[in-house]
């Protein structure tokens, strides 16, 4: 059996990395801190300068599952794991403003339409499947996990979705960034029963966060 | 498939073994037993049937999707294995019965579904649950959720959290403000999921004018404690009109009848909750426990929508996972103590009336069968018949005996 988000509590799901990083300071900001670095340590549930309120660590693409079935009451997951995750299984009341970046279709530049089906290379099959088929393209969508610059290069498919933050690795493997789908940046994401039945807590934490991402981009 | 695997189930499907099949069936019967006292009559709805009944309402996509479909050689027709129950039971109500004034039915059952989308993914859930035909009031509403609450109360659990809604109060809002169906789509799917920056965008980009905007916008905040959010609500929403008025009155006549008799219960109103919104015409209501991260019971208000069996009756009812429910109540985890009567193999009449009568007193009795090696105790028996003279009496073995034996 699963190991229940406490009865009072809050656990909160982030990913290591980036959103990790930039997430502390907020959480800091609204007077939450790490009690140990999550540097030194191997511990994947991680406690907080608040005695209820706890941190586990997990992989990004996790995040809306964890938060969603309620083995955590909130967490902290980029757009783009969202929209490729679906549905309308969870709140996502805050927009945090951290690890932005922009979901883009990618290709080599100045290439003609390919004729017939397209071939798109990403890991973030939902979306693409779902950009291209409002466009009323038919493309054919190839699940890679890494390295998704190299695919039309070695001619396994005419484009590619991902990820675009500065576009350097897009220009060193002579791609270029074609179309844009979505900006991103990462959300703060709450179970929709503990958003009821932790009322007072979530929403004191959602304002507190609020407050914090008012601040921070005020002073930027 | 190899024969290794013969014995895999699909994802999704499960079989239910002893002791929780028993607890499972014990459950079930109190339910309809509670029902039954509140004047709710069984149906018995079919498993399957032609598919155009089961998917009735406006917007039956979800629904369809999660319809199993297969063709009749007879008719040539699609047919559906019922996902929901609560068609069936409207169809029943609006053709079948065409009685006048109220009726009040109840159901169990399992329905089956494509798509695994609760947690660890049941694709056959029992739907257990009562529907309310005949009565435009919130009177019926109070009825029904009260019922819900007698429902979990029965089953055992406890700190129940009970979520209202109002999908009328979504519906007029979008109308006043003067948003066309796509709009309203796309502000109901972000309001779903309460993403407030998306929301803030939308209303932002549409040129709506200050005060739609602002009414649009709140919706999303409108949840908490039911005399709080009702109050602001009056507050934001009074332009709107009297519908909106009239909803918020609504959903305050629950509140008062339900803080009365269920003072335990936590009341909250959220006003983004528009769950079954295609479907739902009134109130909508789901009931949550600790612990588990989705509702435990859930149902609304549906006006009308026998019109399609030809006959628009008002309609309110809830229902309810049997599985879940006993999961969480923790119902018939355990074995039962032992508590069974082993009979020795004999021809002898006279033991064969007493096993008859112990069973007709409900008694447990075990017959040893030719040559089992299993013992009386791995067979749950903690009693055995002895011959005492020319008839048989019920002992307990001696102490000790049946543990060593097990």
């Amino acid at each position: 059996m699963r190991e229940p988000a406490s009865d009072t509590g809050l656990t909160i799901a982030v990913s290591k990395g980036r959103i990790l990083e930039q997430t502390l300071p907020l959480l800091a900001d609204a007077g939450i801190e790490l009690v140990a670095d999550p540097q030194s340590s191997r511990k994947l549930v991680l406690d907080t300068s608040v005695s209820d309120v706890k941190l586990v660590l997990i992989r990004a693409a996790d995040v809306p599952t964890y938060v969603e079935y309620g083995a955590a009451d909130l967490g902290v997951a980029g757009k783009d794991v969202l929209l490729e995750h679906g549905g309308d299984g969870l709140y996502e009341p805050l927009d945090l403003e951290i690890a932005r970046c922009r979901l883009m279709v990618a290709g080599c530049p100045d290439q003609p339409e390919p004729r017939g089906r397209l071939r798109v290379a990403s890991k973030f099959v939902n979306i693409a499947h779902r950009h291209f088929a409002a466009q009323g393209r038919q493309a054919e969508i190839i699940k890679l996990y890494g390295s998704m610059e190299l695919a039309p290069l070695v001619g396994l498919c005419h484009y590619i979705v991902d990820l675009v933050d500065t576009g350097n690795t897009l220009t060193a493997n002579g791609l270029a960034p074609l179309d844009p789908i979505a900006d991103i940046s990462a959300r703060l994401v709450v179970n929709k029963a503990a958003m009821k039945m932790k009322h007072r807590r979530v929403k004191m934490l959602l304002s507190a966060l609020s407050d914090a991402v008012e601040r921070r981009r005020s002073a930027e | 498939m190899t024969i290794e695997d013969r014995w895999l189930l699909p994802d999704g499907i499960e079989e239910v073994l002893p002791p929780t099949a028993e607890a499972l069936e014990q459950v079930r019967r109190q339910l309809l037993e509670l029902y039954g006292c509140w004047g709710y009559e069984l149906v018995v709805p079919p498993f399957i049937e032609f598919l155009d009944s089961l998917l009735i309402g406006s917007g039956h996509d979800d629904l369809d999707l999660q319809t199993f479909k297969l063709t009749d050689q007879l008719s040539g027709r699609l047919m559906g294995i019922r996902a929901d129950m609560t068609p069936q039971v409207a169809r029943i109500d609006a053709h079948q019965l065409r009685r006048d004034g109220p009726v009040r039915l109840c159901y169990a059952g399992t329905v089956l579904r494509t798509r695994n989308d609760g947690f660890a993914g049941s694709r056959s859930p029992m739907q257990v649950g009562v529907e309310l035909y005949g009565h435009r009031g919130f009177e019926s509403d109070l009825e029904v959720l009260s019922l819900m609450l007698e429902t979990l109360g029965q089953v055992g659990l406890g700190r129940i959290h009970l979520d209202l809604g109002h999908v009328a109060i979504f519906r007029y809002l979008a109308a006043f403000a003067g948003l066309n169906r796509e709009r309203e789509m796309t502000l109901f799917e972000a309001l779903q999921r309460k993403a407030v920056p998306e929301i803030s965008q939308f209303l932002a980009e549409w040129g709506l004018d200050a005060a739609h905007r602002t009414m649009l916008g709140e919706l999303v905040h409108l949840n908490g404690r039911a005399e709080e959010v009702l109050s602001h609500a009056d507050a934001i929403l009074a332009p709107v009109g009297e519908q909106v008025q009239n909803a918020l009155a609504w959903l305050r006549h629950l509140v008062a009848g339900l803080s009365g008799r269920y003072p335990q219960v936590e009341l909250h109103v959220d006003l983004a909750e528009l769950r079954g919104y295609h479907y739902h015409t009134g109130v909508v209501y789901a009931a949550y426990v600790p612990t588990h991260g989705q509702a435990v019971a859930q149902g609304g208000r549906y006006d009308d929508i026998g019109q399609t069996f030809g006959r628009a009756r008002p309609a309110t009812g809830f229902s309810a996972d049997l599985k879940v429910l006993q999961a969480l109540a923790g119902i018939g985890l355990q074995a039962p103590a032992a508590s069974g009567i082993f009979a020795p193999r004999s021809d002898d009449p006279a033991l064969t009336a007493l096993i008859r009568a112990l069973r007709e007193r409900q008694e447990r009795v075990i017959c040893e069968l030719p040559g089992q090696t299993a013992t009386p105790a791995q067979l749950g028996c903690n009693r055995h018949l002895v011959r005492d003279g020319e008839s048989w009496r019920v002992d307990t073995y001696p102490s000790g005996q049946t543990t060593d034996e097990a």
